[in-house]
């Protein structure tokens, strides 16, 4: 990564090995507590990797309404990485994408189905943002990265550390909005009847708001060994998640999109 | 519908119930192609392109296929594919049709077919019972709010660029702090529904 153009990282082995959870503890690699570790902590969908960012702003309004939703996508999570583990010898190379879109959508169509009969409050509640678990960044990304190049044990052990990862981020984006905003937490008042809640946190900007500080302080406290060097700089870690998670890894050109559409069609971000 | 609650629909989609800032749809490419003004443009372009045909699509499809035999359940994975198809064949096309256009938007064009907006469209129009025309229009209107806040988000980007942020705050952070205050100004707009 070069200092002229801070936004991105030229090697994408560079940032893999500084988030690497093996430089912290030891656990054998591709077991489940070493996947569960990994997805709540070293690679936490939202605070680590800014995936899945819609439902992370949209469904934070409450913490009932969080559960809900990190729950419904955990189960997803982990029934589309095991069927892709599954059927991974099976999906040719070029079709790849489309199996996986048709196996995450009828997942997710269960799992609307599912909460339309059982939880009908929360299904009102969430609305359109159940269906759109299909195009949720983290889903596809564990797909291609792991799930279709791991056995079906450990890729069901990635879906759940992913997706208690991603629930334990909702949920604390959640309580601080929900106290701040409502006074409340799940519900229940918690805040003594003097408190004025601060509606902006329960509506859009607060949602901004709250995950920027949250991302903030994860870099602060967390990447103690990324900000020993100097050049770090978190920009443009997306298009859609980093280089890890980026299903067109592969001939890329180590350029972000915006960078590679400026030089003509070099790479495709 | 007359036209008088159309174009209402069309003003408040644009700004008070603004795709990104309010909806929080499309939040991936709004934060990631932000960086440039040209880029963000050209993102936005693609995606008003994309969104309008595939709402005018899935609607199509879900009034004349879908209701009649009775398969409203499948709509989620039909749409989903249909996004994805008509993203590729819009690829195709412009490719061999319209290069100087494919040139300009080619490379955003498969960062769409994950977009939320588009699918969150497809799936709104179903929900508010919109019918195919109206439909459109609301794709339509969506697809320019989603391009009126991708520009001004990199038009801030690129005024911060040189600024001293402290470090925690650099990158993500600091843009989603730009967006909070961006989506309290749309709020302002809140007053014209």
């Amino acid at each position: 990564m070069s200092k002229k153009n801070p936004g991105m990282q030229i090697d994408p082995e560079l940032g893999r090995k500084r988030f690497e959870l093996s430089r912290y503890i030891h656990l054998k690699k591709d077991t489940a507590p070493e996947r569960v570790v990994n997805g709540i902590y070293f690679e936490n969908p939202v605070f680590m990797l800014a995936l899945g960012m819609c439902p992370t702003l949209a469904t934070t309004t409450s913490v009932t309404n969080a559960v809900g939703m990190g729950l419904s996508t955990t189960a997803i999570l982990i029934m589309s990485n095991l069927f892709i583990s599954l059927l991974r010898g099976i999906i040719p190379e070029r079709m790849r994408m489309p199996s996986y879109i048709v196996i995450i959508a009828s997942f997710v169509t269960i799992v609307d189905f599912l909460m339309a009969g059982f939880t009908p409050a929360m299904y009102e509640s969430l609305g359109v943002y159940i269906p759109l678990i299909v195009v949720n960044c983290i889903i596809m990304g564990r797909a291609e990265a792991y799930a279709g190049k791991h056995g079906p044990a450990a890729s069901i052990a990635d879906g759940a550390g992913m997706g208690i990862g991603f629930t334990i981020a909702l949920i604390v984006v959640a309580a601080v909005r929900e106290l701040l905003g409502n006074g409340t937490f799940a519900g229940f008042r918690v805040m003594p009847s003097v408190y004025e809640p601060i509606n902006i946190f329960v509506l859009a900007p607060g949602a901004f708001l709250v995950l920027a500080v949250f991302v903030a302080i994860m870099n602060r406290f967390h990447i103690g060994a990324a900000r020993r060097d100097d050049d770090w700089d978190p920009t443009g870690r997306f298009v859609c998640g980093d280089c890890r998670m980026c299903p067109r890894v592969h001939g890329c050109s180590g350029k972000p999109a915006s960078d590679a559409a400026a030089d003509g069609r070099e790479g495709r971000g | 519908m007359s036209f008088s609650t159309l174009l209402l629909l069309v003003i408040t989609t644009i700004l008070a119930n603004n795709v990104v800032l309010s909806q929080f749809l499309g939040i991936c490419s709004f934060l990631g192609v932000s960086q440039k003004t040209e880029t963000a443009a050209g993102m936005g372009g693609a995606l008003t392109f994309v969104l309008t045909l595939s709402s005018f699509v899935c609607g199509i499809l879900y009034h004349f296929i879908l209701v009649p035999f009775h398969l409203e359940y499948l709509k989620t994975i039909v749409f989903i594919l249909i996004v994805a198809a008509l993203v590729q064949f819009v690829e195709m096309f412009l490719k061999k049709y319209m290069h100087s256009l494919y040139e300009a938007l080619g490379i955003y064009l498969p960062l769409i077919t994950t977009n939320c907006a588009v699918l969150g469209v497809a799936l709104l129009n179903v929900q508010k019972d919109y019918n195919i025309f109206v439909g459109t229009v609301y794709g339509l209107a969506t697809a320019i709010g989603y391009w009126i806040a991708i520009v001004i988000m990199a038009f801030l980007r690129e005024k911060m660029t040189d600024n001293d942020i402290p470090r925690p705050f650099r990158g993500f952070p600091i843009v989603m702090v730009t967006a909070a205050l961006m989506s309290i100004a749309f709020f302002g707009f809140a007053g014209i529904k």
